[in-house]
């Protein structure tokens, strides 16, 4: 045993130390040989039969030392090695066709390896709280409509707290984050920071532990306590410069006083799980007895006991909360709660996106095997004589064959690797993509799940493409190939049937997928397209801050003078006011026809909005009918409201909704005074709802959004409108001044992340598919060098020549196109929930796909059949 | 089939390396292979160059040492030496052959004498 431990390490070092050992040896033999010589002559022979006999003796000198070799060193690793050399210097030599190789393959393993990251992310790795597959999301309302259907009232959620038995804990936060908008002062200008307001145990059922300072306390969260926030990892790291002493200091928000009491960790990401694509910079403690009367404003979140199911979970709650509703009547969406898994709620939505997204990666990757395979053929059929030489030499076939897969993973390891720098890079980009609605997008990295994902499609692909090879390579008979000069012979025509087989599956794998990329450009193109109601080009809006002291009086005076100003700017065509915005942030109330009676559980919800006079104009809403309001829709003037017409169709179905009286919005009755056109509010593609608007002089307004509508870019006005309120109100933070485009940007960044890496994937499997068509095309054309040249001698014309080249593309395109478009009519259905206003068989689309890869397919075709139609006949039949 | 002659041979050069190291001392690989051809009357073909993979061998085992030296002739050699655990493995090599020879002796006078043909 210790012999061959000592063994092993000497030959290592042989192994190692190769020249020095080599020339040892050359010396000692030489020696050896001296000897000899010596000695015969000693035995009185001539000098030559000296020398003669003494290497006779010796034997084959060169035998003896590559004994000698594989006796110290360790030949297998040797032969490795010999085999990596020569690989390098044949791939070296097709400088080309590595190149092309590689790229392919990095591009192919990189788009597969972002994807998978993203669906690691959003998909197959937990959420990054404690075992976070016990955490529930409960969403009232059926979990149907918006945010003030979906979400509870204060006395159920401590219903709900105080008497589960299926929930380990139960914590909440207010989801309207327009609610926590602060301002902050005492660190230079006013600056706008977001917060959002949490249970006082929300960290503790998430299992969050502070990176620094301390959780909230027991007296922070209760009224008159003393106000805490929690720093977010990045805040504290933008705003204070990552300094520990920050805790205990006070933070001035809103003009009151906060303790700064510690600071999240970096993992901890409020808006990559609950809000997406927004930002927030602090948590603070819900005060549940200031908001106990403000309706809908928490949603729920609980952690399943152990061993307890969702489903049962559900059951309980469902039985508490009707036994609840006797004493509580006007408990009507909380009672119909749904609980599913937070994870669900989180990016539920998104599976199917992201598996359709999966598939069409996969098909790339298969594409590119297709690809690789093809040039591996062609080159192996190149290279066919060499093998055949060397076979004739004494290579055995696994030593052949060997050689063929130390090329092939050679290649296949520079593409990986490429490919995993191409994937780093995306991921790092897609990270950093802030503004992208989409869960958990901040921390999609390559991680350890995704390296073994790489190694897994990386072995599958050189073994796919490999294999491949190794068929066309072990089918070559030895004198057949060294006579085969490439004219009609078997081993090329079986080659070439092989390649044409491959190119046609390759055109058929485009065709899924331009049929996939096609459809889901449409469904975009639709949504892009969609009447918002509202005309966000040329406008923006920002946050105006100012103080009214509660006075409703005082609060339409500030408004219309901000407003006069405003409008008083060069370049500023109109302006008005609101408390929320379209495809922003909402909240609903109700809305009834007084005198009509409704059948119970009649969803009575509607979107409100407190606007001020000029408000249409700047939105570029349509007024359809009645008047707009003015400022003479004061405190003390008749309450007014104007409604969309979905909330006209639904409340006053066949009358006139113009003079007539609604409840429920505020306290007393309203007069209907005019109707709007339907305005996108929760989601682009979804149709309106019922919206109600109030105007700010008769209603509390959530803070308060200035639009500004312009004739120029609208970030050409942000100074001087922000320096206008400014001048009005020393106070007004630098808030951010907001194109209404990207509100819509927004609303669509999933649709557009989604159709934009299908449409990449797409133009990638063509350039690889008409790639294919090209190389096998071009091949048989340079094979049939000598029949063309013939033909053409024998009076046939360089159109002729073309036509029937041509023509064989188009016989594999279009073999591939029909195979193709069967596979995609029945794989068109699997995406047909993510189309908008599209048909999954839209024949347009399959129409476009048709066109465009038979004309990808004829340019393939065509180069090289121009270079088959200007052979020279002469020169053809001379060579070879 | 060829492998497991060649094993035979392999390690019966080996031993004999082993064995003439033992009686002679100090000595250089031509040495080696003279004094094999010399003892066994010329009766084994032996490739004197196949000794350099036995020696390189048997020094990766850590039975045998090497180093450069001069000859009487004043020629510059590399001197093969055996050790300590050489002579142990020599030993337990030789009680081997010895027995496996004896065996193969017995087997094979058992075929000449008895065997029914």
């Amino acid at each position: 045993m210790k012999y061959r431990l000592q063994e092993a390490m000497n030959r290592l070092r042989a192994f190692l130390h190769k020249q020095p050992l080599d020339h040892e040896l050359d010396v000692e033999m030489a020696a050896h040989l001296d000897f000899a010589i010596e000695e015969n002559l000693r035995r009185g022979l001539l000098p030559d039969e000296a020398r003669r006999q003494a290497l006779v003796s010796f034997g084959g000198i060169e035998q003896a030392k590559e004994q000698h070799r594989e006796a110290r060193g360790l030949p297998a690793l040797d032969i490795l090695m010999q085999d990596l050399r020569y690989a390098f210097r044949t791939l070296r030599r097709d400088r080309a066709f590595t190149l092309l190789a590689v790229l392919i393959l990095a591009l192919g393993i990189g788009a597969n390896i972002t994807v998978f990251s993203v669906v690691n992310t959003m998909l197959l790795r937990p959420l990054p709280f404690q075992h976070s597959q016990e955490l529930t999301w409960l969403a009232g309302n059926d979990g149907v409509g918006g945010l003030s259907d979906q979400s509870y009232r204060v006395d159920v959620y401590e219903e709900i707290a105080r008497h589960t038995r299926s929930l380990y804990d139960v914590t909440a936060y207010v989801p309207y984050y327009d609610y926590s908008d602060f301002k902050l002062t005492g660190y230079g200008e006013p600056k706008p920071v977001s917060g959002v307001w949490v249970a006082g145990n929300f960290f503790q059922t998430l299992g969050i532990q502070p990176a620094l300072g301390r959780l909230f306390i027991r007296e922070e969260c209760v009224k008159g306590g003393r106000p805490a926030v929690l720093l977010s990892h990045v805040f504290w790291q933008r705003q204070f410069a990552a300094d520990p002493a920050i805790i205990g200091r006070a933070l001035t928000l809103d003009k009151r006083a906060f303790t700064i009491v510690g600071v999240l960790p970096e993992t901890f990401d409020f808006t990559a799980v609950f809000a997406p694509g927004l930002k927030m910079d602090f948590l603070t403690p819900i005060i549940f007895d200031d908001i106990r009367t403000y309706g809908h404003m928490l949603s729920i979140m609980g952690r399943l006991k152990p061993g307890v199911t969702a489903g049962q979970a559900q059951a309980e709650i469902t039985l508490l909360l009707a036994q609840a509703r006797g004493q509580n009547p006007d408990w009507d969406t909380d009672v119909k709660t749904v609980i599913t898994g937070l994870k669900d709620h989180v990016s539920g939505n998104l599976r199917r996106s992201l598996i359709v997204l999966w598939c069409g990666v996969g098909l790339i990757l298969l594409i590119v095997c297709v690809n690789l395979s093809n040039l591996f053929l062609a080159r192996a059929a190149a290279r066919s004589k060499e093998f055949a030489m060397r076979s004739a030499l004494g290579a055995g076939r696994a030593r052949l064959l060997s050689q063929l897969l130390t090329e092939s993973l050679a290649l296949s390891s520079a593409g990986v690797l490429l490919g995993l720098g191409f994937a780093v890079a995306t991921t790092r980009y897609l990270a950093h993509q802030g503004s992208i609605a989409l869960p958990l997008l901040s921390s999609v990295r390559v991680d350890g799940a995704a390296l073994t994902w790489t190694l897994l499609i990386a072995a599958a692909t050189t073994v796919l493409f490999g294999l491949v090879t190794g068929l066309g390579i072990s089918g070559v008979n030895l004198q057949k190939a060294l006579k085969d000069t490439g004219h009609g012979m078997s081993v090329g025509r079986k080659h070439e049937r092989l390649r044409a087989a491959l190119v046609v599956s390759e055109v058929a794998l485009a065709c899924v997928l331009l049929v996939g990329a096609g459809l889901l450009l449409r469904s975009f193109l639709r949504v892009l397209d969609v009447d918002l109601g509202f005309q966000p080009s040329r406008a923006a809006a920002i946050k105006v801050d100012y103080d009214d002291g509660g006075n409703r009086a005082r609060r339409g005076a500030i408004l219309q003078q901000i407003l006069e100003r405003v409008r008083a700017i060069p370049g500023v065509e109109t302006a008005g006011m609101s408390d929320k915005l379209p495809l922003d942030r909402n909240r609903s109330w109700d809305l009834r026809a007084k005198g009509r009676t409704y059948p119970a559980g009649a969803n009575d919800d509607a979107f409100v909005y407190v606007v001020t006079p000029g408000y249409f104009g700047a939105l570029g809403m349509h007024l359809r009918d009645g008047r707009e309001f003015s400022w003479q829709d004061t405190a003390t003037s008749e309450r007014v409201i104007i409604i969309n017409q979905a909330a006209a169709r639904r409340d006053w179905p066949g009358e006139n909704p113009l003079g007539q009286v609604a409840q429920g919005i505020g306290d007393s009755d309203t007069r209907v005074i005019g109707v709007v056109s339907d305005v996108r509010e929760s989601s682009v593609e979804e149709t309106s709802s019922p919206e109600v608007y109030v105007p700010a002089t008769q209603a509390q307004p959530d803070g308060e959004n200035l639009v500004v509508r312009t004739k120029l870019p609208p970030e050409a006005l942000a100074s001087s409108v922000l320096m206008t309120l400014r001048a009005l109100n020393p106070g007004q933070p630098a808030t951010e001044f907001r194109p209404l485009r990207q509100l819509v940007d927004h609303a669509v960044s999933p649709r557009r992340f989604f159709v934009s890496l299908v449409t990449c994937f797409a133009a990638l499997g063509l350039v690889l598919a008409s790639l294919g068509i090209y190389g096998v095309i071009s091949y048989s054309v340079a094979r049939r060098t000598q029949e063309i040249g013939i033909r053409m001698a024998l009076g046939a014309t360089a159109s002729q020549v073309q036509i029937g080249v041509i023509a064989k593309t188009l016989r594999l395109a279009l073999l591939g196109l029909v195979l193709g478009t069967i596979a995609s009519l029945a794989l068109s259905r699997a995406v047909a929930s993510l189309l908008y206003a599209t048909e999954s068989t839209d024949a347009a689309v399959f129409g476009a796909m048709i066109l465009l890869l038979s004309t990808v397919a004829l340019l393939a075709g065509y180069v090289p059949a121009r270079r088959a139609s200007r052979i020279d006949p002469m020169v053809a039949l001379r060579t070879d | 089939m060829a492998e497991s002659k060649l094993d035979l041979l392999k390690g019966t050069l080996d031993l004999m390396v082993l064995q003439t190291l033992a009686t002679m001392g100090s000595q250089h690989g031509y040495g080696i292979a003279r004094r094999i051809e010399q003892v066994s009357a010329d009766k084994v073909l032996l490739n004197q160059g196949t000794i350099y993979a036995a020696l390189v061998r048997l020094q990766q085992k850590g039975w045998i040492t090497a180093e450069w030296g001069t000859s009487a002739n004043n020629r510059r050699a590399k001197y093969y030496l055996i050790t300590k655990s050489g002579r142990k493995q020599l030993a337990q090599d030789a009680a081997y052959w010895h027995r496996l020879s004896d065996v193969m002796g017995r087997v094979l006078a058992m075929q000449e004498e008895g065997g029914k043909r």
